[in-house]
């Protein structure tokens, strides 16, 4: 269980202008700019639940999970992960949980990835048969194998992320704080991840909080969305919910020739793409199918297609809805 | 303790993949041992009684000076320690249930335990087998070899909490080239010219000090210049200072880690 209330966090960050002289000036007298980067944040996390944590960048996200790490201490309010304060409890409460950061690497540079599971297992004090075991599982799952003789250097950026992976739950961790996992993967290696994170939510009930900016992954894997925009919480509810809070808007995207086809109310140009007219209609005025036959009727169609908001989009819309 | 032994074993697995940069480094060092004999050699056939030592007690400091480099010298290798702090990767060390001083600890002594363990031998070796003026020679008194044995393994255990000092000061500086703390304790340790060479108030202050807690204390028990009581009286600071350092970085530890931040995202 997750309990955050009333988190706030503040850094100071040093300014200057560009140039020389504003850098000597900033050898005597220094301008700071406090940002604040958490105001009141709270929020709840079952066991079991898997969350995806959103936002644009500097949201707040990454500061977010470094608190719920123990890493970063709040300026004020209360955390609660089962039972303990992580930034007072650090060595205790570390020992539960398992963290991806998806921008850095825990694992040894120069020497082979197993080598490093291996100090892994030892900090946690992971028994030799759940090392195993654990290993076995995470080998088969993730498709690891032979990389794990490899050193991290010479892994491509999909294999490595897979090894960070594994080596976050080495030691059977209950929860999962995984920042940007998929970053910079390509396509095989997304769903892999993906696949092997559903997996192990289902099988081992491992909570899991996960931020990215990919809303495939937030599609593929959460139920649960929270959104954070300039620090502050905007929304907390499903995926499915928050699908239709942002309408039931259809994108068509027209190819003709000739003139441009003149419109009816309930469609609106939203842009034009290599030469074909992108439209907005919404069902709720004018239905789909007498939308394109109005086209049909007044300009040479050659080409239409229909799509539903995609989860970028609805998270764009959110984020110019927030001003964020 | 299996964790720290563990940091010990990769840190060294790590350091024994540096086959080349082992073998620059002894022959840097062989030259740099030269040099340094020669240059003094001048002086010494200059005047030879102008000089606190005896010429062969100060190629017997030179030569072990320089085969355990590895070990003694005030600041560290790698700086991949210094680099977390400043790049933000401390925040995966952060999330482990371990104490973030015991580790740098640990880590920083197998760096140097590896680095030794490549290159002390060769150069010892080599120093042993060297014609008369320039030969390595085993202390006079064998006694003097348990004290300096004992006098070297603190030696090494107080440059390294000395180390962490300066990866502590990262975390205010945020620049991992604090070069003033190194540079400054290898001067004052004796790591250019024994510290017999210097004025007798300031080498008396200096014996004093953590840094005459270092390599001074073992290279010169080593030649036979302290022996005895004073050897005993040394050992003695270095236990001293080697408590105040360790509890100084437990301290300033404890007060960065609530400020710290882990930079870049």
């Amino acid at each position: 269980m997750i309990t955050l209330s009333g988190i706030n966090k503040t850094f100071r960050v040093t300014k200057r202008q560009a140039g020389f002289a504003h850098a000597v000036k900033a050898l005597f007298s220094r301008e700071y700019e406090v940002i604040k980067a958490l105001s009141d944040v709270n929020f709840t996390v079952g066991d079991g639940e898997m969350v995806g944590y959103i936002g644009p960048n500097g949201a707040g996200k990454s500061t977010t999970i470094k608190i719920m790490c123990g890493i970063l201490t709040p300026d004020s309010g209360v955390c609660d992960i089962n039972g303990r304060t992580p930034w007072r409890d650090r060595v205790a409460h570390v020992a539960q949980i398992g963290v991806v950061f998806g921008q850095r690497s825990q694992l040894w540079w120069d020497v082979p990835v197993v080598d490093s599971l291996e100090l892994i297992r030892d900090i946690y004090k992971t028994d030799e048969a759940t090392y195993r075991r654990n290993l076995d599982e995470l080998t088969q799952l993730l498709d690891l194998g032979e990389i794990l003789k490899t050193p991290a250097r010479s892994l491509s950026l999909g294999q490595r992320m897979r090894c960070e992976i594994a080596a976050s739950l080495i030691h059977s961790p209950r929860i999962l704080f995984l920042d940007e996992p998929t970053i910079g993967l390509d396509a095989v290696s997304k769903i892999a991840v993906r696949q092997f994170i559903k997996r192990l939510n289902a099988q081992h009930g491992t909570t899991v909080i996960l931020t990215t900016h990919d809303m495939q992954d937030i599609e593929a894997l959460t139920q649960r969305i929270l959104l954070i925009g300039k620090g502050r919480i905007l929304l907390d509810g499903s995926l499915e919910e928050l699908k239709k809070r942002s309408s039931e808007r259809k994108t068509l995207v027209v190819k003709y020739s000739g003139s441009p086809p003149p419109l009816v109310t309930g469609m609106a140009i939203s842009g034009e793409k290599d030469g074909r007219l992108v439209l907005e209609l919404d069902p709720a005025i004018v239905r789909v199918n007498e939308g394109i036959a109005h086209l049909a009727a007044h300009c040479e169609l050659q080409d239409v297609s229909v799509s539903d908001i995609t989860a970028e989009e609805m998270v764009a819309a959110l984020y110019k809805e927030y001003q964020i | 303790m299996r964790a720290y032994f563990s940091l010990l074993r990769i840190r060294f697995i790590n350091g024994l993949q540096y086959r080349a940069a082992a073998l620059a480094g002894i022959s840097t060092q062989f030259a740099w041992g030269f040099m340094e004999i020669l240059a003094f050699s001048a002086f010494y056939r200059a005047n030879p009684d102008a000089f606190p030592m005896e010429f062969s007690q100060l190629v017997q400091y030179i030569w072990l000076q320089q085969a355990f480099l590895g070990v003694i010298v005030p600041w560290s290798w790698g700086g991949n320690i210094t680099e977390t702090i400043v790049n933000g990767n401390i925040a995966y060390e952060l999330v482990r249930p371990m104490n973030l001083y015991n580790r740098w600890y640990f880590e920083s002594l197998a760096n140097r335990l590896a680095n030794a363990a490549m290159r002390c031998l060769p150069i010892l070796a080599v120093a042993f087998l060297l014609p008369a003026p320039f030969r390595m020679n085993l202390p006079a008194n064998l006694g003097g070899l348990g004290l300096f044995a004992v006098s070297l393994t603190l030696t090494v255990l107080v440059v390294s909490a000395y180390v962490i000092l300066d990866y502590i000061s990262v975390f205010y500086t945020m620049s991992r080239y604090n070069a003033i703390f190194s540079v400054a304790a290898d001067f004052l340790a004796g790591g250019y010219i024994p510290l017999s060479f210097f004025p007798a108030t300031l080498r008396r202050i200096l014996e004093l000090s953590p840094f005459g807690a270092m390599q001074n204390l073992p290279l010169r028990i080593f030649n036979g210049e302290i022996a005895g009581s004073d050897a005993m009286w040394g050992i003695a600071l270095q236990v001293f200072w080697l408590i105040v350092m360790v509890l100084l970085g437990k301290l300033l530890m404890k007060h960065s880690l609530k400020r710290v931040v882990a930079q870049g995202g």
